[in-house]
């Protein structure tokens, strides 16, 4: 059913029909609402689960991890500072193989303190052993949540997942939205089965201390569980759209790429924006195309090679940077590139930090130095200016 | 006697008093029970993979962690319907005292039907004997080394079981291995009352203390029986019972026998700082109405 609704409404009901067992969520803005609208729907007795308020993000992720050790479908969502205050609970979720899901609503960190949207919270947890996938808009984030869930409770897989969408953006945004059937969710979605669970009857030793001799085998296996991840999350598009109606192309997803020249690479709810400055140039006679990050880790390299084999130049945009080194995703895109045949110059665009508004105008520019490194070579491989940084500060 | 649900074979130095508390609050509990615990020695000596000591169902996430840990099996098992398990946190003194208090605050807040143990070893023992607010005052630790400006801790050990009873929790109380009926008899009436319980475990440690071998009973009686560590238990807030000490004894009696003390029989100006230590003693004795 098509309905208007906040995007927190509409994601708060759509872990409503996962049915997780426990939810364990701590405030902060701009992912507030999704956490209200959950308690909410407990307190109209619309959610059958055991809602916890914590003391902090850090309580919550540990809470989780002794809920889902004793066999719980368990949620959280967090953002930003509060992500960051998790990190270290991160690797261990990861680390003891805990299918947590969480809802990771994007936004910049501190200091200067800013409220406002940007991806660098969840590139800084990149190598937290999350399975990380970006939505560009709420509907996606809706459709991914079941997804999520399906992915790391399977048993090849049992590995915790996050979906990033960027704070206010989607979080606060009022859209039509196809609201989930619970009764569909429960075809793509079975009960949670947990292979190990803290059971007296049979009793287990979670989380031990391991030596030299034993630490490599455990990162290893993870490893491998994140590639297994990458053929499952395709699987699983699939089976949901042959539900749903909705897919949405796997790990990665393209946009007039056909004959592109220029091909501009990113993720988040930027794409959107992209698809229209994509659709204005292309009625200039400009060829470009995008292509979209949906999976980040596990990291779709092969998918990736086919997708950029064929054009002149890469332009890459992301909402973070690793002050010190270039931006997360551009490091990537060109890591996938550099052992194959395929030499195109890459260049990268941090966008959008704390919350700066990314418009078309901005992608026309992206596009025009896009040209002109595919004309004249590349110069600089990643680019601040071009956002209109304060001349005082150049 | 039922079979110990704690199994030789751990790492435990010869002579530590943690794994003493370990056995004892297990056979209490019995095998009907669930253990979340702290990074520290309890979890390095007794969980070497593959090799485990635990023979109930035990899990150990972080150093801070332990009772949101705990809170989440509670409400797992709560959304199950199964409230019949006994749930325990096992953590060292540096995780409860210090780095954990948040999370045993919100544990304690909420009201989750969990004991919280904490095998109370007066320092951070794991990472080499350092101050942890456990700490009493004028110990020597790595952290508060002794030297011509300093005789030690200069802070004396936190109330950590006032912070528990502050909260509301149902149940309080102090125990010490000298006195394993006590003991078992408060692990078992904590997991009697419904809601929060906080039992603070005195357990000498033969590395960081530095006494005698063979010493560790003998270490748990001295300092009950000095009246630096005070036996109590508190029901909702009401203090209801107190181990009475029959002969008091000079703090001198417990300190001498301990090399992080050392320097209060060699310095300068020792004596002053045992006398400080033996007014803290005189207070539990009349605080807790120890003597009669
Ligand atoms: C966040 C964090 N900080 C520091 C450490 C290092 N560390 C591990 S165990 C420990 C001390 C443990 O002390 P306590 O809780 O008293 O247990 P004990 O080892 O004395 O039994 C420390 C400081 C850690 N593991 N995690
Ligand atoms: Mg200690």
């Amino acid at each position: 059913m098509m309905r208007v609704a906040e995007g927190s409404y509409a994601i708060a009901d759509a872990v409503r029909c996962c049915s997780p067992d426990v939810v364990s969520v701590y405030p902060i803005t701009p992912q507030t609402h999704i956490v209200e609208h959950l308690s909410q729907f407990v307190a109209n007795g619309e959610l059958d689960c055991e809602y916890i308020n914590v003391d902090s993000e850090f309580s919550s992720l540990s809470s989780l991890i002794g809920a889902s050790a004793a066999g719980a479908r368990t949620y959280t969502s967090t953002t930003s500072q509060g992500l960051a205050l998790m990190f270290e609970v991160l690797y261990n979720a990861s680390g003891m193989r805990l299918p947590i899901v969480m809802t990771t609503v994007n936004r910049a960190l501190s200091a200067p303190l800013s409220i406002w949207n940007d991806q660098q919270d969840s590139f800084g947890v990149r190598d937290s052993g999350w399975i990380q996938l970006y939505a560009e808009n709420v509907q996606e984030v809706m459709d991914l949540t079941p997804q999520l869930y399906r992915i790391s409770e399977d048993p090849e897989i049992l590995t915790p997942s996050m979906v990033c969408m960027d704070g206010y953006i989607l979080t606060h945004v009022y859209e039509p939205v196809e609201f989930l059937d619970p009764e569909l969710v429960k075809e793509i979605l079975p009960p949670f089965s947990p292979v190990n669970v803290l059971d007296p009857e049979d009793p287990k030793t979670f989380g031990a201390f391991a030596d030299p001799s034993w630490f490599t085998e455990f990162r290893y296996l993870q490893y491998k569980a994140q590639e297994r991840a990458l053929d499952l999350i395709g699987k699983v598009d699939k089976q949901f759209e042959e539900t749903f109606g909705r897919g949405y192309g796997g790990l990665i997803d393209t946009y007039r790429t056909d004959d592109a020249e220029i091909l501009l690479v990113s993720l988040g709810s930027i794409v959107g924006t992209i698809k229209d400055a994509v659709d204005e140039l292309r009625k200039e006679g400009i060829k470009v195309g995008l292509v979209k990050i949906r999976s980040y880790r596990p990291f779709p390299v092969e998918t990736l090679k086919e997708a950029l084999k064929d054009a002149s130049v890469v332009a890459v945009i992301e909402k973070d940077v690793s002050v010190g080194y270039q931006s997360a995703l551009l490091t990537d895109i060109k890591g996938a590139l550099y052992n194959t045949s395929i030499r195109v110059p890459i260049s990268g665009f941090a966008a959008g930090l704390g919350g700066r508004d990314v418009a078309m105008k901005q992608i026309r520019k992206i596009v025009e130095n896009a040209s002109r490194v595919k004309d004249e070579g590349l110069e600089l491989e990643t680019e601040f200016e071009i956002f209109d940084v304060n001349p005082e500060c150049l | 006697m039922q079979e110990s649900l704690f199994a030789p074979g751990h790492r435990a130095c010869a002579g530590c008093g943690m794994p003493i508390v370990i056995k004892l609050v297990l056979d209490a509990a019995g095998p009907n029970t669930i253990v979340a615990s702290s990074t520290g020695c309890l979890e390095v000596t007794s969980t070497p993979f593959p090799e485990s000591s635990w023979k109930v169902p035990w899990i150990h996430s972080l150093f801070e962690n332990p009772a949101s840990v705990a809170s989440g099996i509670e409400i797992a098992f709560k959304k199950f319907g199964r409230t019949d398990i006994n749930l325990l946190v096992i953590a060292g003194d540096g995780s409860t005292f210090d780095i954990g208090i948040g999370s045993i605050s919100g544990m304690f807040d909420r009201g989750h039907n969990i004991t919280y143990i904490c095998y109370d070893n007066e320092a951070y023992m794991n990472t080499g004997v350092q101050r942890s607010g456990s700490t009493p005052i004028y110990a020597s630790t790595t952290t508060t080394p002794i030297g011509t400006q300093s005789p030690g801790n200069l802070v004396r050990k936190k109330d950590m079981p006032a912070i528990a009873v502050a909260h509301g929790a149902s149940y309080v109380a102090t125990a010490s291995i000298a006195y394993p009926v006590d003991l078992r008899r408060k692990v078992k009436r904590s997991l009697e009352i419904k809601g929060p319980a906080y039992i603070q475990i005195n357990a000498p440690c033969i590395t960081g203390w530095s006494y005698a071998d063979g010493d560790t009973i003998e270490q748990a009686k001295l300092v009950v029986e000095t009246c630096i560590c005070p036996l109590y238990e508190y029901v909702d807030g009401e203090l209801v019972g107190v181990k009475k000490v029959r002969n008091k004894r000079p703090v001198e009696d417990y300190l001498k026998t301990q090399g992080r003390y050392k320097h209060l029989f060699r310095a300068e100006g020792g004596d002053v700082y045992i006398a400080n230590i033996q007014a803290i003693a005189d207070r539990n004795a009349e605080k807790f109405g120890l003597l009669d």
